[in-house]
């Protein structure tokens, strides 16, 4: 087992914060979920040493894969090799589990996508930031609201033996209809599975809307646990729905995937990689301030490694960002 | 009279040079910023199209410093486009600033209308005046499009980030100060001096990108999130179907002579979409099929959020897509348009037509190797 190769995933959201360790066969190693809760930074490093944590032997990292929202600020962190965006992280990650996907339905804590695959390449995506944003977010509210855990949540959807249409076309929409139904006596499994029904209707019709969607059907994300969701997407598609095992974490495994491609590609590259200790270690501190430059007033965000700016940025101009030419420079 | 007119990308350094060579007092708003934005956000309708919320920042700011005229556009057709200049006005008088608004109908509405708001700005200028201000502001549009061009080219190749930008907006710079019509021509040729010594990257064949979609968006940087510099910046090479100068050349002057361009691209729409839907639905359906047959890898549609004619051409461009092979996306953008989410589905965009131009080289080595 000695003198393996093995390569870190990091997938920087809103809302979670995940890093998968691949070894140079794509086993997943072990992987990390955790809460973003406003706090990246804190996330990341947390993350990092629970990583090494419970892996006995000291490992080498052989290459770092960023991707999420927050892909530009891991790098900053620990060094990447690769910066992906997450559309192109997840597509990587399901091929490598279903081959010959044609279909990756993404919901997760803020963004659902939609990813169409032929012959093994994107194709065509769409993201949706505006409606049917934060469904993880809606389900984990009604779950507390009806004082059901959110792990039993879509196994009460599959009890239903009535149908109750629930009114999708937005959260707040859903909400009232649910309140409305509650009220009028219907079973709360009713309910569920009439909520779990509008929701995949309200993604069909604003994420996915016009997109051919084709079997083989991925489904991940933290959403994909539920199971009552799985459920309705396979009534409404006709058609099976895969849920990968690791389903919550897809963001991580592929930006790993995509670190190991470009270091396995170039034999001489060497890994960008800061070092667990750096950076478990490193005292970072953000701070940010408003340029008056210009009537601009760009919130510039500075963050610093033991006192020195490691990068900056949120000028519109360009001028804070080319400045330090001290440490690296994110490819923002 | 202090005349004052919208940012419409470079337009407001043509329309400089014209009204000072003309001798009229005008007032350039200052540039575009976040302010701008949120007083024209803050006093337009929640739904209204983003241009006319820039416009309304546009002209308070300059309202502000001075100006009592406004110069705008007006439009016909199926578009909220042919009322901006009336909303405005309107938003304006309701804030309590005194002000003369100009409004240009296209030809296609009245151009006698037209001639006479002209005329009536000109009153007492000499002929040959309006001669020699138009052919400076004329030679400036000219210029300022070759720039574009050299941009282009030289943002998608440059081995150092940021460069080609830098000197973009020194020779935006210079060009706005050129007062004299002879030197135009070495201002452009100091210019271009500068743009060869950008370093280029051994090696890149760029992704061609062509944007379509509503003018003002297409045109105005602080409205499309700086699309162009952003796609440049990840190694494409950036193509542009509506240039100020053939845009004034369809619409404002030679629209009756039909010229060949728009021509072209009517025809090209045929096909999908074979009827006029007001502002540049039309054309964004007729210019990505262009688009497709000269070999551009993908096609990116700029539209702001709620633009009627570009949800039509949305709808319709999926066949496009389909059916000419080319991967076509749509942005639509208003003040609320996340900058994260934004780039995330421009970088997830250009992979795919990365992946795309692999797949192809593959297919073709493929098909050589085979016999
Ligand atoms: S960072 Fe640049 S664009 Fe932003 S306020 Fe300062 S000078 Fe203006």
């Amino acid at each position: 087992m000695m003198n393996r190769n093995f390569f870190l995933g990091i997938d920087v959201g809103s809302v979670s914060t995940n890093l998968v360790l691949i070894d140079s066969h794509t086993n997943i190693i072990k992987k990390i979920y955790l809460r973003t809760m406003g706090k990246p930074i804190d996330a990341i490093q947390n993350g990092l040493r629970d990583l090494r944590k419970d892996i006995e032997q000291d490992i080498t990292i052989a290459g770092v894969g960023t991707t999420g929202s927050g892909r530009s600020l891991a790098d900053t962190i620990v060094g990447a090799d690769v910066v992906k965006n997450e559309i192109t992280a997840h597509s990587i990650a399901s091929l490598s589990v279903v081959p010959d996907v044609q279909t990756v339905i993404e919901i997760g804590g803020q963004d659902p996508k939609i990813i169409i695959i032929r012959n093994g390449i994107v194709t065509d995506f769409a993201m949706n930031t505006v409606c049917a944003a934060g469904t993880g977010s809606f389900l984990d509210r009604q779950s507390s609201r009806l004082n059901i855990s959110i792990e039993e949540f879509g196994n009460h959807a599959l009890k239903s033996k009535n149908h109750v249409r629930i009114a999708g076309r937005c959260a707040v929409f859903a909400e009232s209809d649910m309140i409305h139904k509650q009220q009028m006596g219907h079973r709360v499994e009713d309910i569920i599975w009439g909520l779990c029904k509008a929701l995949v209707r309200n993604y069909i019709n604003n994420v996915a809307k016009g997109k051919e969607i084709k079997g083989p059907i991925v489904f991940q994300g933290g959403v994909a646990a539920n199971k009552g969701i799985k459920a309705a997407f396979e009534e409404y598609l006709k058609c099976k729905v895969i849920v990968p095992e690791h389903y919550d974490v897809m963001g991580a495994l592929g930006a790993a995937i995509l670190a190991k491609e470009k270091i396995e590609r170039s034999r001489r590259y060497r890994s960008n990689f800061y070092g667990f200790d750096n950076i478990c270690t490193g005292c970072y501190n953000t701070s940010s301030f408003e340029c008056t430059g210009c009537s601009n007033l760009c919130e510039v965000i500075k963050i610093e490694l033991n006192g020195e700016i490691l990068a900056r940025w949120g000028d519109r101009c360009g001028k804070w960002k080319l400045l330090n030419h001290s440490g690296k420079i994110s490819n923002m | 009279m202090k005349i004052t007119f919208p940012h419409m990308g470079n337009l407001y350094i043509i329309l400089a040079a014209f009204f000072e060579n003309l001798g009229i007092d005008f007032i350039v708003p200052p540039p575009i910023t976040k302010k701008t934005i949120e007083l024209g956000a803050m006093y337009s309708p929640e739904f209204a199209c983003f241009p006319l919320k820039i416009n309304v920042g546009n002209f308070i700011e300059a309202l502000e410093m001075g100006a009592d005229t406004i110069i705008m556009a007006g439009g016909i057709g199926p578009c909220r486009f042919g009322y901006y200049a009336q909303v405005e006005k309107e938003i304006l008088t309701d804030l309590g600033y005194k002000c003369n608004m100009v409004v240009l109908e296209p030809p296609k509405g009245n151009l006698k209308e037209v001639l006479f708001q002209i005329y009536k700005l000109l009153q007492g200028k000499d002929l040959n005046n309006i001669i020699k201000a138009a052919k400076i502001a004329w030679l400036k549009a000219k210029a300022l499009e070759e720039i574009e061009k050299e941009v282009f080219f030289y943002r998608a190749r440059e081995k150092v980030k940021g460069m080609t930008t830098k000197l973009y907006r020194k020779a935006l710079r210079i060009i706005h100060e050129t007062k004299e019509i002879d030197s135009i021509k070495s201002s452009i040729e100091r210019i271009n001096k500068e743009f060869k010594r950008i370093e280029l990257k051994k090696d890149h064949d760029p992704l061609r990108i062509g944007l379509v979609g509503e003018i003002y968006t297409l045109l105005e940087p602080s409205s499309n999130m700086n699309i162009e510099e952003t796609l440049g910046e990840l190694g494409a090479e950036v193509e542009k179907s509506i240039r100020l100068t053939e845009w004034t050349n369809t619409n404002l002057i030679l629209d009756m002579l039909r010229i060949k361009g728009e021509l072209k691209c009517r025809t090209a729409a045929k096909p999908y979409l074979n009827y006029f839907v007001g502002g540049h639905g039309l054309e964004s359906v007729g210019e990505t099929v262009l688009y497709a047959n000269s070999g551009v890898d993908g096609v990116i549609h700029l539209a702001p959020f709620t633009c009627m004619p570009e949800i039509v051409a949305q709808s319709i461009l999926p066949r496009v897509s389909k059916e000419k092979n080319i991967p076509v996306i749509t942005m639509m953008l208003d003040e609320h348009s996340a900058e994260a989410g934004f780039r995330t589905r421009i970088e997830a965009f250009v992979d795919l037509l990365e992946k795309k131009r692999e797949e192809k080289l593959y297919d073709e080595q493929k098909l050589l190797s085979w016999d």
